[in-house]
């Protein structure tokens, strides 16, 4: 287990700007901070188009090459090499980081696993890599990662299509907290998984967060799952950072009017509240019309 | 209590899956097991539960899309699992169906305009010119321009897919509508405006729906009646107020627990 410096923050993104790289006037991320903090759990909110994806991408160093990053640092906090700036690495430091220290869970646990590998070979991947485990020592710790996740041990020897998605999404996770990471990045996990299912990764999640002392970027479009999940909430809207704060402070006193418009189109489980489209009537365009979509 | 517009009486279907070393061995799964529904005209049932429990088997077994093991299925006086062919063509003018990937349900290589028009050609309804007509009038319905029916799926968002889906499905004037999971592909802030296009469609049509779904958020909002799915079987059923209140069986009870964020949304 790592101390993490109570003053340095565990990540810290700075004016992160991401842009295309044949039109560098659009901006697509515009002047995106904020931190992460070691056991704490910050989600990122918007709908599809708002530029989390691409925020949590540029962490990783893992932006299309058509993309570029314009501006800004990515702060990475570790107690072997201090505070680096990510976007300054070369390919080969950025390698021994991914995995190890900051690993990712992807969107969708159908697409995202190799499926002519066995799930206990792709979990054991970056332990080989990362720590140079091998042998009986390897089989342990896959084991072990299994375990911890909830699938019978003697799945291992699995392929991904003999999986359910919620188990596939379990692989997902194994794998990325394999090295104990100290960032864990989380892109929309339970988007693709039933309400039962959800809920179990919701739990685990939340457990290994406290167990390992893991920082959490948790990307997701549905408020209900934030409730459930987060310390801080970060709210975008069109790459750029509209409100962030506690959880306490967004969700219960939100103050700009996207992240009002945004809870209120929630459809909560009473049926009290009537169903409500997200209502766009704040954008200064939309000012002078004063027409709001039924 | 309106009158019963669609009943399926002891609905079973099992589907043959390979087992063992390479496959030798054969199981049996019951994907539909004794299941019986009865959706009431101009309502909306919802059928829940999770992945695997049957429920878009049931959807595509009560259109016909697939063989059913026995069990029958009445509409309109016929019992659809007895007819096929021509007839089985005529009735599913009536019983139409709004799928679950937008981005899947679309034929890439087709034009907007051709998509939801292709309905009205397979039933011969109507001159070209008064299909051009009906076509027009459904997509400004669902919140489309004329303009938008010669360009291409692709062009189009998520939300904006489910809305073509969905005018694809009401240009026939159908009396049942089949919706498999319309908005789990969406965003929050767009799935309430689908589901609010569903409901006015459904008191301007006088639409029957059967509503699939795995969110208890939405179907609350949507659905009158509701049919709980687990492992291919009924497990309760009833009017959404009394079993979102009082939720009888235990498989019931741990869905509506997993709805996440309770806390704050009831706040």
């Amino acid at each position: 287990m790592v101390a993490t410096n109570k003053t340095v923050p565990l990540l810290q993104l700075e004016h992160i700007s991401i842009v295309p790289k044949k039109m560098p006037t659009r901006l697509l991320v515009n002047d995106v901070s904020f931190t992460i903090e070691a056991g704490k759990t910050t989600c990122v909110v918007g709908e599809s188009g708002s530029g989390k994806s691409l925020t949590a991408l540029s962490v990783m160093g893992l932006l299309s090459k058509q993309l570029q990053l314009n501006a800004g640092s990515v702060l990475f906090h570790d107690s072997e090499n201090g505070v680096q700036d990510l976007t300054l690495l070369d390919a080969e430091s950025l390698r021994k980081i991914r995995g190890r220290k900051i690993a990712m869970i992807f969107q969708e646990p159908m697409t995202s696993l190799n499926p002519v590998l066995t799930v206990g070979y792709q979990i054991g991947e970056s332990l080989t890599t990362h720590l140079g485990l091998k042998g009986d020592k390897l089989k342990t710790k896959i084991a072990s990662l299994l375990e911890m996740v909830g699938i019978p041990t003697s799945r291992a020897n699995s392929y991904p299509d003999e999986l359910s998605g919620g188990q596939r999404q379990r692989v997902m996770i194994a794998m990325s907290i394999a090295c104990e990471p100290l960032l864990l990045i989380a892109d929309e996990p339970t988007t693709a998984l039933d309400v039962t299912v959800q809920a179990q990764i919701l739990k685990l999640l939340d457990e290994l967060k406290i167990h390992m002392n893991m920082g959490m970027l948790f990307i997701t479009h549905d408020f209900g799952v934030v409730a459930d999940i987060a310390d801080n909430v970060v709210v975008m809207f069109r790459g750029e950072i509209v409100e962030s704060g506690t959880k306490d402070e967004v969700l219960g006193n939100p103050q700009h009017p996207y992240t009002q418009a945004l809870l209120a189109c929630v459809p909560d489980a009473e049926g009290k509240k009537p169903l409500k489209p997200i209502d766009y009537a704040w954008l200064p365009e939309n000012q002078n019309t004063t027409e709001v979509a039924t | 209590m309106s009158e019963p517009i669609l009943v399926a009486n002891h609905l079973v279907k099992t589907y043959t899956q390979r087992s063992g070393k390479f496959g030798f061995g054969t199981t049996l799964i019951k994907a539909l097991d004794d299941v019986s529904v009865s959706l009431r005209a101009g309502s909306t049932l919802a059928v829940v539960g999770e992945s695997g429990s049957g429920k878009s088997t049931l959807a595509r077994c009560l259109l016909q899309l697939q063989p059913l093991d026995s069990g029958e299925v009445l509409f309109a006086g016929q019992d659809l699992s007895k007819i096929s062919g021509a007839a089985l063509r005529t009735v599913r003018k009536d019983l139409q169906m709004v799928f679950q990937d937008p981005f899947a349900s679309l034929n890439p290589r087709m034009r907007v305009g051709e998509i939801v028009s292709e309905g009205l050609l397979i039933h011969g309804l109507g001159s070209s010119a008064e299909q051009q007509k009906k076509v027009i009038a459904m997509l400004k319905r669902v919140g489309l321009t004329e303009a938008d029916m010669q360009k291409y799926p692709h062009e189009f968002s998520g939300g904006q897919r489910q809305r073509i889906g969905i005018a694809r499905a009401l240009v026939l004037k159908p009396k049942v509508v089949v919706c498999d999971e319309p908005v789990s592909a969406l965003d929050v802030s767009i799935q309430a405006q689908i589901l609010l296009l569903l409901k006015d469609l459904q008191q301007e049509m006088a639409l029957s729906y059967l509503f699939i779904s795995h969110d208890l958020r939405v179907v609350r909002h949507i659905a009158d009646d509701i049919v709980v799915m687990h492992k291919g079987k009924v497990v309760e059923q009833g009017s959404v107020v009394d079993i979102y209140q009082q939720p009888q069986h235990e498989y019931t009870q741990n869905l509506l627990a997993a709805i996440p964020g309770k806390k704050v949304v009831n706040a």
